[in-house]
């Protein structure tokens, strides 16, 4: 009881703490808790850090086990994979994806016709997660660094010959294809996602090989920004009219056209072409983040 | 089709466009936009809430031109647009309070997607609220997780970049439990579509088959959620998390963000698992056991801790417990007294973190206890907001706390014997435990300092409104509440 008082009474005394993490916490304390030094961990947690190093081992084995034997249990009782009877298979969704597709959608390719018009939406918010995970990258890594210091190794790379003549023949070719896989994602294996891949890296080799300051003439931080804004904002709105027209029973100005064409399939080749812009330039801004902090 | 259907939609695509159209704005004008679209959601909401009340309605809404099971829905109901009402209006209420730290602590140049990230999260919140298709949730969930992410290392001094990897790797495997369980759902039933999910797992539940992939997956995808909300075993990123990221965030995190998962849960609860299923299913137990337990070691290390906003994070993991303890005592009054703890918890904490952000900041920063004697005289309108909300956290009669507590006693009558003497128990310990951190937290902002006299700082205009509008909405329901609350077990009968 009396230990309880006492306790009671300096409840609000560091415990458990060393000497130099204390110090450390008061100056903290006084600068405002708002110093861009990263802090230390403090000695109640180094003393949980040094029991979690020796234990974590030995529990995360035994946890992974566990959920392994667990989900193998429930695995070996699931249908079989690729069987003509699993519940997905016997559900309407897939035979009518496979068979009416093409007249309904106008793509040729199947799955650009159900991620970009059945199941538009999922897709709509896949490409604002590429959105957001660049957003969060710029919170991270933005002006981290100062711009003037520019590490040496990469200059290094840059004045090789090899890098450069072979960088010269092979980007036209990797930008050529990447375009022609979005511009073809309706009529044969392809789309925005593996399309905008392809460009971004080969805008990545250009980067490697001939330095940012090329490539800044043409894609500063505004224009990165605007063009990711345009591509966003086009598909935003077009499928918004989209679905608009669809949930009231209104006709839509897009038509599926002839399948197989290349102007066909309504919406699906500007929103691959959209999709491949925002990849392709998430791809390089992750990049241009990760290297030096800038684009 | 009335017009106003259409607004879930129009809100959804605009917080969507207007994330994207915040990137290339300054600070300034983005905080406008968010700030705007936060109340026209509001507004907007309300207005369809008032709709599908009056009219008894819950239809589909359907995206795109393909009915179910080909194309995407949404649902409308009463449920889904009081929710979402109530989560907007906490939203714009957070970006006013907050509004000071935010200039203060954050970069000039990183401030622009501060508001890029609440409104990716007002968008998320949105579809997870709204939606009835498994898989489209899913895919907000991810923004939802990246966008917390952000906001809580827009701070970027070392302890709070470390604390939201915490937080990072703690969502990411609530991710990926969910997918894992979405995935074994996907395989036994065949569909995405919530309704056409549920009538395939009745079905299944009845005759037997799967039954081993079919209660590991509804295991699984609550896990996952539950892991994303904080639920007990898996509340210890909240404390650091919390604790160091600007109160702003702080405030939409504790708020929104985790209670739009559990709302998820909810919907999942009644809308794919079936609320048969999942009551003869033995999980609600789990859920109730764990919810006990957090409740009382939250409290405690509440307790421990001499540090405000750690002391209101471990106390947010005990709040969690309610809402899942109240999920495991029964169907019908246990998830009304759920939901309303969801709302109440959703309309206090904000306001505790945003009032503890401006009592450290009179102090010039101080967090610890011993240095915020005093503060409550420096800054006026945070002691009396804090004081308030302590108090609803602790359950003073007239506030929303009080309801809720009142609420789960009477939920555990419904209940067996061993849940309502557990559910009594739990209770009474924790408003033990929860008067004595938070009365001695409100002592100690107005005790006298010990040294120097602080002038007196003067608050904003814009948290003053919204610490009132916190306190006034907080009252309202504390006092009449009661026809609110009939109105949402009705709800919850026809969810």
């Amino acid at each position: 009881m009396k230990k309880f008082k006492e306790w009671l009474r300096n409840w609000d005394e560091d415990r458990f703490m060393f000497a130099e993490d204390k110090e450390m916490l008061e100056e903290e304390e006084e600068s405002g808790g708002d110093s861009w030094r990263p802090m230390t961990i403090s000695g109640l947690e180094r003393q949980e850090f040094r029991l979690f190093t020796r234990a974590f081992p030995v529990m995360a084995g035994i946890l992974a086990l566990v959920m392994i034997l667990f989900l193998l249990s429930a695995v070996l009782q699931l249908p079989a994979f690729g069987s003509a009877d699993t519940p997905p298979a016997k559900s309407g969704t897939i035979r009518r994806y496979v068979e009416q597709g093409m007249q309904e959608t106008g793509a040729v390719n199947i799955v650009a016709g159900v991620i970009l018009d059945y199941r538009a939406f999922d897709t709509l918010g896949e490409s604002h997660v590429l959105f957001a995970a660049a957003a969060a990258v710029f919170i991270l890594l933005l002006f981290a660094r100062d711009p003037q210091e520019s590490p040496e190794s990469k200059a290094i790379l840059r004045s090789d010959p090899i890098l450069r003549n072979t960088a010269k023949v092979l980007i036209p070719i990797i930008i050529l294809f990447g375009s022609y896989v979005v511009f073809n994602g309706h009529l044969g294996p392809g789309g925005g996602f593996s399309g905008g891949a392809i460009i971004g890296s080969g805008l990545i080799l250009y980067d490697m090989a001939f330095g940012p300051d090329r490539l800044n003439k043409i894609l500063t931080l505004k224009s990165y920004r605007i063009i990711v804004l345009c591509a966003l904002l086009f598909y935003s709105g077009a499928k918004c009219y989209s679905f608009y027209c669809g949930a009231n029973g209104l006709e839509t100005i897009f038509s599926p056209g002839t399948p197989g064409r290349i102007f066909s399939a309504g919406l699906i080749l500007p929103l691959n072409i959209a999709v491949g812009v925002v990849v392709a330039c998430t791809m390089y801004g992750f990049f241009a983040l990760f290297t030096r902090e800038q684009i | 089709m009335n017009f106003c259907l259409n607004f879930p939609l129009f809100l959804i695509v605009l917080s969507l466009a207007s994330a994207v159209i915040c990137s290339v704005l300054n600070g300034k004008a983005a905080r406008l936009t968010a700030i705007c679209l936060a109340a026209l959601s509001a507004v907007l909401n309300t207005v369809i809430l008032f709709y599908t009340y009056r009219n008894n309605i819950s239809i589909p809404y359907l995206m795109g031109h393909y009915p179910h099971p080909w194309g995407n829905e949404l649902r409308i109901s009463p449920m889904e647009a009081l929710f979402s009402a109530a989560f907007s209006s906490i939203l714009f209420l957070c970006l006013l309070g907050g509004t000071m730290q935010i200039r203060q602590k954050v970069q000039q140049d990183l401030s622009r997607y501060f508001y890029v990230m609440t409104c990716l999260i007002q968008a998320a919140l949105l579809v997870l609220v709204y939606t009835n298709d498994i898989f489209t949730g899913y895919v907000f969930i991810e923004i939802c997780t990246l966008s917390s992410c952000g906001i809580l290392m827009i701070r970027k001094n070392g302890r709070s970049t470390l604390a939201s990897v915490r937080y990072m790797i703690f969502s990411l495997i609530g991710s990926g439990l969910f997918m894992f369980g979405l995935i074994f759902m996907y395989n036994v039933t065949g569909e995405l579509l919530m309704p056409n999910v549920r009538s395939a797992v009745r079905v299944l539940w009845e005759s037997g088959r799967y039954r081993v992939p079919l209660l590991t997956s509804i295991c699984l995808m609550t896990l996952g959620l539950g892991i994303k909300s904080g639920l007990f075993p898996f509340h210890i990123w909240m404390a650091d998390t919390y604790g160091t990221a600007i109160p702003g965030a702080s405030a939409v995190l504790s708020g929104l963000v985790s209670k739009g998962y559990i709302f998820f849960l909810v919907k999942l609860i009644y809308d794919v698992f079936d609320i048969r299923v999942f009551y003869a299913s033995g999980v609600q137990n789990v859920l109730f056991v764990l919810g006990a337990v957090g409740i009382i070691l939250g409290s405690v290390s509440a307790m421990r801790e001499n540090n405000m906003p750690r002391m209101i994070a471990f106390s947010s993991a005990a709040q969690i417990g309610y809402i899942y303890m109240g999920i495991g005592i029964s169907p019908g009054l246990g998830i009304t007294a759920a939901l309303f703890q969801i709302l109440a918890h959703a309309a206090t904490k904000p306001a505790l973190f945003l009032a503890s952000g401006v009592l450290t900041n009179a102090m010039g920063g101080a967090k610890k206890f011993r240095n915020l004697q005093g503060s409550g005289y420096v800054h006026i309108w945070g002691g009396i907001s804090f004081t308030f909300e302590a108090f609803s956290m602790i359950g003073v009669p007239l506030t929303m706390g009080f309801m809720c507590k009142y609420l789960f006693g009477a939920a555990a009558f419904d209940a067996s014997v061993t849940k309502l003497v557990l559910t009594l128990a739990v209770l009474s310990i924790s408003t033990i435990l929860n008067t004595i951190y938070f009365t001695r937290s409100v002592i100690c902002i107005y005790r006298l300092p010990v040294a120097g006299d602080r002038t007196r700082e003067r608050s904003q205009t814009s948290f003053i409104f919204a610490a009132a509008v916190f306190i006034a909405v907080n009252l309202f329901f504390g006092i009449f509440g009661k026809s609110f609350i009939d109105a949402l077990g009705n709800c919850v009968t026809i969810f």
